[in-house]
């Protein structure tokens, strides 16, 4: 039977949901033909959800466009099949094609504000695709879009329907989002990266909602994602992929528990357990970056950042998946023979005793507010002009010299103002600041003296722009030399000056000829550390470093700056919702919400009971890569609410599962603080939230 | 291995890195073929403009034969490739020497509105607040006279010449740089490394000219090339109604200005000046197109 004929029968009854055979895909650019995905293979039944994992530009997000058929103008399938229901997708000619796309097969993608038509009720939105898809009546059509936002957990679906999408939070979006590619009733449900953009413990709440939809519709999901923690709690099976390639391919207890390929293994050592600490078991980062698409070496992938590469064996030729069993393939010759548990098991060091120090920073009641101006007429005349905006409101903690104080919470929380005060980018409202015993809160960064500004350096958080594209790296360093460091004077001192740093965060001298576009984002933020550091700082802000980096980037660059911070001897005042890292890295934790400080503490005091209620909640969001940990489940209601209109009382009443009664509408908390320093603000007394269990227990 | 670039070494070897950098961005036009028929048209009247004393076959301003016609021969043996005007001027000569007057004038006025417009965009989008406010409100203002009568109005005032065409191009367009300009900071100045500068105590002005400026240069590239097209009009138009350079010396708008009443009798005479300037602001218009299309792929 030929291609052309099976075109117009019915779909296969016993062809598997989705079948991808040996698929290639290239991308056309200057510089030639770029293979993006390599001989990709992959077969998905109906009720299955099989998860895609990688790094950026490993070639995850590509497969599901060509699923769609949505690769661009310089795009192509140059090899292979993919094959719906038995059906070639690559010959379908596009009226058949229309129907599968948003039909057949829905997406979900990353950002849900700008998959949603701003201009458009989400009702309106909702009734297009039952209209289209199943021809339904208007009617119809609407009573199926309330049945499905009700189906994806949404509150209120009448409201919301006739709701624009800027009038709900971004967690709401993203279930009208998912709500939209289920009511055409998909078989296929593709997800890109759909709680990326979210905040944690929104994050918890679409993924308990995305491991219920296979089962309860029947639909098959590809679900793509960089964070393994949340794949193995949504899918069944993982494709790991590597430069284009699938690397390893398993079921999720096989691939966590025995991972076989070394790049594999060595992810999960990138990402920080919680029974790890800086100290007893640091990380250990894959060495080298990612290759570039026109730059693969000959044979294996991943061959130069390997620690188990042969010459001859591993650089000969493609190597293919092989397995010793139908369900665990690996894309590695060597797999037979590597065993990872011969590795070397390191002495635990000691952690050195803390001498106790000086206090580095002070802050005591700081308040910033902003105002916003109403102009509307309206306010004019009932004289309502301004209303504040209480970003940070009464801050009170301290950090001693060369300790990890890192600040958590969820967007909005107020961390990154705080930060801006700090380094005097805005004037806090009131409050002191103290830095080294000097008063800095109320001088503007313009008029802080030159060791005032060498003293207290940031770390910014994106590394496309923490770097200006216009300026050479050595050129950049050179300035911050110039400007902050009176002991270096000739051209050739600073030149070594900016070599010297430049070694300091691992990378080559000569990088200071390079433009940052030349440059990877875990480099850029290497560079980013050596700037901050030119000056010798006394403090250093670290405004979420690695949340813009890939996983094997980030546990190299967190590595790197602990060392330099133990090295010099440095403050850090880590910002972060990654509690992941922080209980890594910290040495004492703040938490934060909407502005205000909702638990203080040693780290590993905040980490186990009594939590404060959010805090437990923050933890048991956070997933894990490990099949060993059980976690309590407890997903918050809603989002955060806005900070122009905060909660009377307690802040967090609005969403708590503790909450205790009236007293946490109307009155602020009291702050508890136990023996160990531990400081936690809850109407709930201390004795009863020690009898909480922990959220993590190790699985028997 | 070369030493790292520090201020004062980058400052150096600036000139001969710049060039380079330049050239190779040339070379990426050929990726565009608008591109290449641009720069073919403004490299040509470059070309003419530039070699005008060598290659023009008559001096521009000597009146020789009147009302000769395209191609008939001149009295000394030569042939009056395009004709001459009524007072007997060879119309090729003195378009070629026009090139030169308008290609001399219009980058010139371009860079001075630039000059003005990037400093006023800088403060209005950098610091904001009440600078933003009056820099905005003036822009504003001029921004809604029509502009020929605000052309005529300064030219009147302050008379005509060379210095004086700059001046008013500049009062004319610089609201319009200015308003780009301050868009684009209203963005860049939200990033990263504005506040790594901020934070080792750099001034205002230094981050403007020096952070901020060098990553808006894209658009103002594009917009700089639209924009000598229209001051080459506006040149025309001025030297049209009388008020560029002064006679005798040729220029484009004024050609067409003193041969319109013979417009329908002598055509050549109104319609070569007219494909002059429509060729060269054509030229600038598509090699903005086309740095533009070459600037989206990669």
């Amino acid at each position: 039977m030929t291609e052309q004929a099976m075109l117009g029968e019915p779909p296969l009854a016993d062809a598997p949901l989705l079948d991808i055979r040996n698929l290639s895909i290239s991308y056309y650019s200057r510089a030639g033909e770029i293979p993006a995905v390599i001989d990709f293979s992959l077969r998905l039944d109906t009720s299955e959800a099989i998860a895609l994992v990688g790094e950026s530009g490993c070639g995850k997000s590509t497969v599901a466009m060509a699923i769609m058929r949505y690769l661009g103008r310089n795009g192509a399938i140059v090899g292979g099949q993919i094959l719906f229901k038995g059906r070639d997708i690559m010959t379908l000619p596009a009226h058949e094609l229309r129907k599968l796309r948003g039909g057949e097969i829905a997406m979900v993608y990353q950002e849900p504000m700008s998959s949603l038509n701003p201009s458009m009720t989400i009702g309106d939105q909702l009734i297009e695709v039952p209209v289209y898809h199943a021809n339904a009546s208007r009617q119809e059509a609407y009573d199926l879009s309330l049945s499905a936002l009700d189906d994806v957990g949404l509150p209120d679906p009448t409201r919301v329907a006739t709701s624009y999408p800027h009038q709900i939070s971004g967690g709401q979006q993203q279930r009208v989002v998912i709500a939209m590619a289920l009511l055409s009733r998909p078989s296929l449900l593709l997800l890109d990266e759909p709680t990326t953009a979210l905040d944690v413990t929104v994050e918890a709440g679409i993924v308990d909602l995305i491991a219920s939809l296979a089962a309860k519709h029947q639909t098959g999901m590809l679900y793509i994602s960089h964070n393994l923690g949340l794949v193995l709690e949504t899918c069944s099976r993982v494709n790991v992929m590597y430069s284009g390639e699938v690397i390893e391919e398993a079921g999720v207890d096989a691939l966590f528990d025995t991972p076989r390929h070394p790049y594999t293994k060595g992810l999960f050592d990138c990402i920080p357990l919680p029974d790890t600490d800086k100290i007893a078991k640091p990380l250990t980062p894959i060495r080298g970056q990612l290759p570039l698409p026109n730059e693969r070496p000959k044979g294996c992938n991943f061959a130069p950042r390997c620690d188990y590469f042969e010459a001859g064996t591993c650089d000969t030729g493609p190597v293919s998946l092989s397995g010793d069993d139908a369900d665990h393939h690996v894309r590695c010759t060597k797999w037979m023979t590597i065993d990872f548990s011969a590795e070397s098991v390191d002495e635990p060091a000691v952690a050195p005793e803390r001498v106790a120090s000086a206090e580095a920073l002070k802050v005591t009641d700081l308040k910033k507010y902003y105002t916003i101006k109403d102009r509307s007429i309206g306010a004019l005349i009932s004289r309502r002009g301004a209303v504040d905006v209480k970003a940070n409101e009464a801050i009170t903690l301290s950090a001693k010299r060369g300790e990890t104080l890192a600040i958590v919470g969820e967007s909005g929380c107020g961390k990154s103002t705080f930060a801006k005060v700090l380094m005097g980018l805005e004037t806090p409202t009131d409050g002191e600041i103290l830095l080294d015993g000097q008063p800095i809160g109320a001088t503007p960064v313009r008029h802080r003296s030159k060791a005032q500004l060498a003293s207290l350096q940031m770390v910014f958080q994106d590394p496309n722009e923490t770097l200006n594209p216009s300026h050479t790296v050595g050129w950049q360093i050179a300035r911050v030399v110039n400007r902050l460091s009176t002991e270096y004077g000739t051209r050739e001192e600073v030149a070594n000056r900016v070599k010297q740093l430049l070694e300091l965060v691992k990378l080559p001298g000569d990088f200071a000829n390079r433009k940052p576009r030349q440059l990877s984002g875990g480099q850029k933020q290497r560079v980013g550390i050596a700037r901050a550091f030119a000056g010798n700082p006394s403090l250093v802000v670290a405004d979420e470093p690695l949340s813009a980096l890939d996983v094997s980037v980030q546990a190299a660059v967190t590595e790197l700056l602990m060392d330099i911070q133990r090295e010099h001897g440095t403050t850090l005042l880590f910002i972060s919702h990654d509690l992941g890292v922080v209980r890594y890295l910290a040495d004492r934790v703040v938490v934060m919400y909407l502005g205000r400080i909702m638990e203080l503490g040693l780290t590993k005091n905040v980490f186990a009971p009594p939590y404060h209620p959010y805090t437990e909640a923050l933890l048991s969001a956070v997933p894990i890569a490990n099949t060993r940990y059980e976690k309590k489940r407890i997903v918050l209601e809603g989002s955060p609410p806005s900070a122009l209109n905060p909660p009377s009382g307690c802040s967090f009443h609005t969403r708590c599962h503790r909450k205790v009664g009236a007293i946490c509408e109307t009155e602020l908390p009291p702050t508890i603080v136990t023996a160990a320093g531990h400081s936690i603000a809850c109407h709930i007394p201390a004795d009863e939230l020690s009898t909480v269990d922990p959220v993590l227990s190790t699985a028997t | 291995m070369s030493a790292p670039d520090t201020p004062s070494a980058f400052a150096s070897n600036a000139i001969t890195r710049s060039l380079v950098r330049v050239l190779r961005s040339l070379a990426v036009l050929r990726e565009s073929k608008i591109a290449i028929a641009g720069c073919t048209l403004v490299v040509f009247w470059i070309a003419v403009a530039l070699l005008a004393p060598l290659i023009a076959p008559f001096p521009p301003n000597a009146q020789i034969q009147p009302f000769a016609v395209p191609l008939a021969a001149a009295p000394d043996g030569g042939i009056f490739l395009l004709g001459t005007d009524q007072l007997g001027r060879d119309i090729l000569s003195r378009v070629m020497w026009g090139a030169r007057t308008v290609l001399f004038f219009a980058p010139l006025a371009t860079a001075s509105a630039y000059i003005v417009g990037i400093v006023m965009g800088l403060a209005a989008g950098y610091f904001g607040g009440w600078a933003d406010d009056v820099l905005s409100r003036v822009s504003d203002i001029i921004l809604s006279f029509p502009v020929l009568v605000l052309y005529i109005l300064i030219i009147v005032t302050i008379g005509a010449s060379g210095i004086n065409i700059i001046i008013a191009v500049t009062f004319a367009s610089a609201p319009g740089v200015m308003r780009i300009v301050r868009s684009l900071v209203l963005d860049l100045r939200t990033r990263n490394y504005v506040a790594a500068a901020q934070t080792r105590g750099e001034s205002p002005w230094y981050i403007m000219l020096v952070e901020i400026l060098p990553n808006a240069r894209g658009p103002l590239i594009v917009d700089s090339c639209l924009r000598i097209g229209y001051v080459i009009i506006t040149i025309g138009v001025l030297g049209f109604l009388g008020l560029g350079l002064p006679p005798p010396d040729p220029d484009w708008g004024g050609m067409i200005n003193e041969s319109r009443a013979l417009a329908l009798a002598f055509p050549h005479m109104t319609i070569i000046p007219c494909i002059a300037i429509s060729s060269l602001v054509l030229g600038f218009n598509l090699l903005a197109d086309g740095i533009r299309e070459v600037s989206l792929h990669d």
